[in-house]
């Protein structure tokens, strides 16, 4: 800092998450990109849950009615819809945003301008798909 | 500490165990033979929501019910154990810890895809 003519310049520091050290300001600003990224992963762990959720019910089938009827009363009481709810805004986004990555694969829509508008994209279709189905559910008597 | 090995003998066995590509190709090939199926799941999600147990032995018991519900479970189960895999191999770097994790991953997902299908085909055959 005195000698600014003989001391080396600041390294470069590679991107973090959080800070760029104590007390510094965050070094990497939060992107769309980014968001989508942590979400697919996040989504996709959820579903794990999901999944499991789908083979219980498979059991219970299997089990009788009277096993059948305490799933789906388990399912149908507040929690258990507001678990289905969060799984299928986790089935859309994991849906939308693996045919993103699908599409990416074949060497497609890699540059900034489309990654970003690609992933408004799949905000916008798991949003939009997960109101519409609870709506239908609404009104077929599924819920 | 002087190595008599020649540097070729020291790297062998080091590198990739060539599998990677395999891994990287499975789950994208899960993926699209998921994203149909899981619109169809959807959907039969809301029929049997709004239906019984009646209903949904009957629905079950549908040929082509029976086919797609193992077929989106087999290959569900598949391919959450491939990215639950990547995630416990990027976050979990103690040996003893991620062979656990890989592990439990590995039997849940063959336990409960094996107990989910076997139940699928108990009510389709009419065992129900």
């Amino acid at each position: 800092m005195t000698e600014a003519s003989t001391t080396p310049r600041e390294r470069p520091v590679s991107p973090h998450l959080v800070t760029g050290g104590l007390g510094s300001p965050p070094l990497w600003r939060w992107h769309i990109t980014m968001w989508t990224s942590i979400l697919h992963r996040a989504t996709g762990v959820a579903l794990y849950v999901g999944a499991l959720i789908a083979a219980a019910w498979a059991i219970s089938l299997a089990g009788g009615p009277d096993a059948y009827a305490g799933f789906k009363a388990l399912l149908g009481s507040i929690p258990g819809k507001v678990v289905m709810f969060g799984l299928t805004v986790c089935v859309f986004y994991h849906l939308a945003n693996g045919v993103r990555h699908l599409v990416w694969d074949t060497g497609h829509g890699l540059d900034v301008k489309s990654a970003n508008a690609s992933a408004v994209l799949v905000f916008a279709f798991a949003a939009a798909a997960s109101l519409a189905i609870w709506g239908i559910a609404g009104m077929t008597g599924a819920l | 500490m002087v190595s008599y090995r020649t540097p070729l003998g020291r790297a062998r066995g080091l590198g990739s165990a060539k599998h990677g590509a395999g891994h990287w190709v499975s789950e994208r090939v899960s993926s699209i033979a998921l994203a149909p199926l899981v619109v169809w799941a959807v959907y039969g999600v809301l029929r049997l929501a709004a239906g019984d147990y009646g209903f949904a032995v009957h629905w079950v018991q549908a040929p082509l019910n029976a086919t797609l519900l193992v077929l989106t479970l087999a290959i569900s189960f598949w391919h959450m154990h491939s990215g639950m895999r990547v995630v416990v191999e990027d976050y979990i770097h103690k040996t003893l810890t991620k062979t656990a994790l890989l592990v439990l991953n590995l039997f849940v997902c063959g336990l409960a895809g094996a107990l989910a299908i076997f139940s699928i085909l108990k009510v389709a055959l009419g065992g129900a």
